[in-house]
């Protein structure tokens, strides 16, 4: 089977990910970094599930999404919050935060 | 213009119409419009024309493919044996296999799908034709053609769909696009406050759609799987499942039941009817492409194509009257009679269309699925036409306002195309005999009666006497009488004047009532030539030869042997049955009757009413009394302002009440506003509040109390003497080591995320190493 091709894919998507989260400022775009880190750990789930051939890995996958799904709406409102208090969604302003 | 185009391409492609290539080839009817929506979100705003080339163009495209394959079914089909089921064209490629079940998605190219989505197509480009020149500088032009154009490609996905995943897939898109194209102009209040509406009366309804499908997989997936091979998400083997004599007559039900209120929320019947007139905000273009052909069609598309699953479930044609019927009954009257109270002309047309699209309902409802699809194709045509017809008046006549009593009448002078295309459009509505209307709305009412129904028929002609005096008074207040307000050249202001008839015969854009441009009256024209002619193609009152819709579009009732379950290629044999019987109720084949020996039956058998003059004349008569009592009335209200007709409804308590409870829609409104959604909202609320301050608080407050016990006894012993002491020697450490560590915490997101990382990785490092 392709199952390493499939986890090559998601360690990419991951890396990606992870820069992202890491290196931008722009807080809607860590927030859709978080979601590519959240697919590549799908694409893992899915590629073992294929392997396996038993339907557990989709269905975590399912609930994967679902929570993903929950986690933008929330992570949008607070960066909705944070605009409209501060003016800005960049992430280096946060820094209040700091010890 | 368009036909031309097709006819043309037609030419070029001649070799391919011989063969079955546009069939095999009908998934791609979808899915032109479809990438033409991506590209016009991407590359639309710096193409020359703003994207709207684009879409116009894939909807040609879309149109090309789907009269190929409407060629070449109906090639199939008359080179087939009579009585033989022609078997649809079916391709399927699976997407995802878990646990034993396998998810398809394709096409179920068969003759109502082709019908369909021709129409759609061909209804499509003209709507866009159109908004090229009626959305000119239009703040959102560019999203404008994106979303109808995914709009389309919604319709034409749900009508090709091989499965119920990608037909609520396409039934889903048109929820979402509805609401993008109703809320176009959502600065204004009202606009949004309509899209929302829209789009949550049709969500409830969807339910039951998501029910529906749920149902009949768990009940058919073990019969078609082991029978034809299929999922029991397949439509094929849904139909043939229901009529297979093996399904539980409760389950069944429950499925058709949550089907149809499925299809009372998207094709808007009583009552979830509310949304359709509201979504008059969006754009004229989309009111007339959501009422003709894509969206409030979907549901009486949705009873068409899982006929047997309504047939059975229902006990469509058994005894008494079922309930698809008594709701359509119910809409057609209580939708006519609220017409005749608006004052919006799309308004008037938006419950018109709530009306035919019960004659739709009843037609299915009572065992006459032929005439209620041929309804659905020629109500199309002159629907749209209507639509774009009013859209007309006030782009050029009335400065943008649709109010009938204040900024029209008089106009049948100064737009003679429009007046004319609106006349045709009128007539064919009605079901005055040439015009199309007369032979699918006849049609309709003469089965129900022939079906053993003649209550439904009585209401079916009632509505139709409703429908002839609505739309006379309609066109009275439009194009006849004085002009008023706009169209009378005065601003909303300025009330009184009705002077400047011929005086702003203007070239300018807002200079005075003036004919459309072309990009507006050619598709007028064209689809005012189709509501007159498309009568023809199913015309039952010239013989059984011109029944041709009948002969391409239904499904013959016969038995076909099963498929082999290892998937082997479909042998379509000529089934051993007599053909359709033309008349009376002897069923010659036993798909609907009886369980089906050697095979599987598609389509349950139907029986076809025999056309006579002496039904058709009665109808006639009632129409045009309909037209000519509301004429004669509406000349003398609005026209001669008659004082025993004016303000009669404020002197007669009675007619008043009548009068309101119209006003007021039934009151339906406010029930749904002020009583459910304050019913579920209120109490959810007040009792989340409740719970909050008595179960969650009283929780904690116990819990507060047994520590400041626990607290007090500890710190007198424990606390003072043993711990204080190790706290400051800790304390201690743990400030210089806090110290050390401080540029660690630098309230920084991303290094934060960075040390996450970082620690993970770590983690997964080590992890590897050991366990390797």
């Amino acid at each position: 089977m392709l199952v390493n091709q499939f986890l090559l894919l998601g360690a990419v998507l991951f890396a990606i990910g992870v820069y992202g989260v890491v290196a931008r400022k722009n807080a809607v775009l860590v927030l859709m970094s978080i979601e590519l880190i959240l697919s590549s750990v799908n694409l893992n789930l899915l590629a073992f599930a294929m392997r396996s051939g038993t339907a557990d890995g989709h269905t975590f996958a399912l609930y994967v999404i679902a929570v993903a799904a929950a986690e933008v709406g929330v992570g949008l409102g607070l960066v909705l919050l944070v605009y409209r208090n501060r003016r800005t969604i960049s992430v280096d302003e946060l820094s209040e935060m700091h010890g | 213009m368009t036909g031309v185009r097709i006819f043309a391409v037609a030419g070029e492609a001649g070799h391919l119409l011989d063969g079955g290539w546009f069939l095999d080839h009908a998934w791609a009817i979808p899915v032109v419009p479809a990438i033409a929506f991506v590209a016009i979100l991407l590359v639309g705003r710096r193409l020359p024309m703003e994207g709207s080339e684009l879409g116009v163009a894939s909807m040609v495209a879309s149109l090309v493919l789907s009269a190929g394959a409407a060629w070449q079914w109906i090639g199939r089909v008359q080179s087939a044996a009579e009585g033989q089921f022609v078997e649809p064209v079916v391709r399927t490629w699976s997407w995802w296999r878990v646990g034993g079940v396998d998810f398809t998605i394709g096409q179920h190219a068969d003759g109502l799908a082709v019908l369909v989505a021709l129409v759609v197509a061909f209804i499509s480009t003209l709507v866009q034709v159109y908004s090229l020149e009626y959305l000119r500088g239009d703040r959102r032009y560019t999203h404008f053609f994106a979303a109808l154009t995914l709009f389309s490609a919604g319709m034409l996905t749900m009508v090709l769909a091989e499965d119920m995943i990608l037909f609520l897939l396409g039934w889903e898109i048109m929820g979402l696009c509805s609401f993008m194209l109703i809320g176009h102009w959502w600065e204004d209040g009202a606009n949004s406050r309509a899209a929302l509406k829209a789009f949550f009366t049709v969500r409830t309804g969807d339910v039951g759609l998501l029910v529906g499908i749920a149902v009949l997989f768990f009940a058919a997936d073990g019969w078609t799987r082991e029978t034809l091979g299929l999922p029991g998400f397949s439509i094929r083997g849904i139909s043939a499942w229901a009529l297979s004599g093996e399904p539980d007559a409760t389950l069944i039900t429950i499925a058709a039941v949550a089907l149809f209120v499925a299809c009372i929320g998207k094709s808007s019947q009583f009552p979830l009817h509310t949304w359709l007139p509201d979504a008059m905000a969006g754009p004229t273009p989309v009111s007339s492409l959501l009422h003709s052909s894509t969206m409030v069609v979907a549901g009486v598309f949705l009873v068409a194509r899982l006929y047997p699953v309504f047939f059975v479930g229902f006990d469509i044609l058994g005894r008494g009257p079922n309930p698809v019927m008594v709701i359509a009954a119910i809409t057609i009257l209580i939708a006519a009679a609220l017409a005749f109270v608006q004052d919006d002309i799309k308004r008037v047309l938006a419950y018109s269309t709530v009306s035919q699209l019960g004659y739709m309902m009843l037609g299915l409802g009572a065992g006459a699925w032929l005439p209620a699809v041929f309804h659905v194709f020629t109500h199309a045509f002159f629907k749209a036409c209507l639509f774009l017809a009013a859209g007309s008046v006030s782009h050029s006549a009335s400065h943008h306002s649709f109010d009938m009593k204040r900024d029209m009448g008089g106009l049948r002078r100064h737009m003679p195309v429009t007046f004319a295309t609106w006349t045709v459009s009128t007539l064919a509505l009605c079901g005055v005999f040439p015009f199309s209307g007369f032979f699918s709305k006849d049609e309709i009412i003469d089965n129900v009666g022939h079906n053993g129904y003649a209550f439904f028929m009585w209401v079916g002609l009632g509505g139709a006497f409703l429908t002839a005096a609505y739309m006379t008074r309609a066109t009275w207040l439009t194009f006849f009488g004085e002009s008023r307000g706009a169209a009378a050249g005065v601003s909303h202001d300025a009330h009184g004047a009705h002077d400047a008839h011929g005086a702003h015969d203007g070239h300018g854009s807002h200079a005075g009532p003036h004919e459309s441009g072309p990009l507006i009256t050619v598709p007028l024209a064209i689809l005012a030539v189709l509501a007159l002619g498309s009568g023809v193609l199913n015309a039952t009152p010239f013989g059984s030869g011109w029944e041709r819709i009948k002969d391409w579009v239904e499904p013959v009732a016969a038995v076909v042997p099963a498929e082999s379950p290892s998937g082997g290629a479909a042998r379509v044999l000529s089934a051993p049955v007599a053909p359709a019987a033309e008349e009376g109720d002897s069923h010659s084949s036993p798909c609907g009757s009886q369980t089906p020996e050697g095979g599987v039956c598609y389509a349950p058998q139907l029986a076809h009413a025999k056309f006579a003059w002496s039904k058709a004349l009665l109808s006639m008569a009632i129409v045009f009394a309909g037209i000519a009592s509301s004429w004669l009335l509406t000349s003398r209200l609005f026209g001669a302002r008659d004082p025993r007709l004016a303000g009669l409804t404020a002197r007669h308590r009675l007619l008043g009440a009548g009068h309101r409870l119209l006003v007021e829609k039934y009151y339906l409104d406010a029930l749904y506003e002020r009583v459910v959604v304050r019913a579920i909202v209120g109490p959810v609320a007040r009792g989340a509040y409740a719970f909050n301050q008595r179960g969650l608080d009283g929780i904690i407050h116990a819990v507060a109390a047994a520590a400041r016990v626990v607290a007090r006894v500890v710190y007198g012993t424990l606390d003072q003497r043993v711990v204080d002491g190790t706290v400051n020697g800790a304390g201690a450490v743990a400030h210089r080591a806090g110290a050390a560590a401080q540029p660690a915490q630098s309230g920084r997101v991303s290094q934060y995320g960075a040390l996450l990382f970082g620690a993970a990785a770590a983690a997964a490092l080590v992890l590897v190493l050991t366990t390797t």
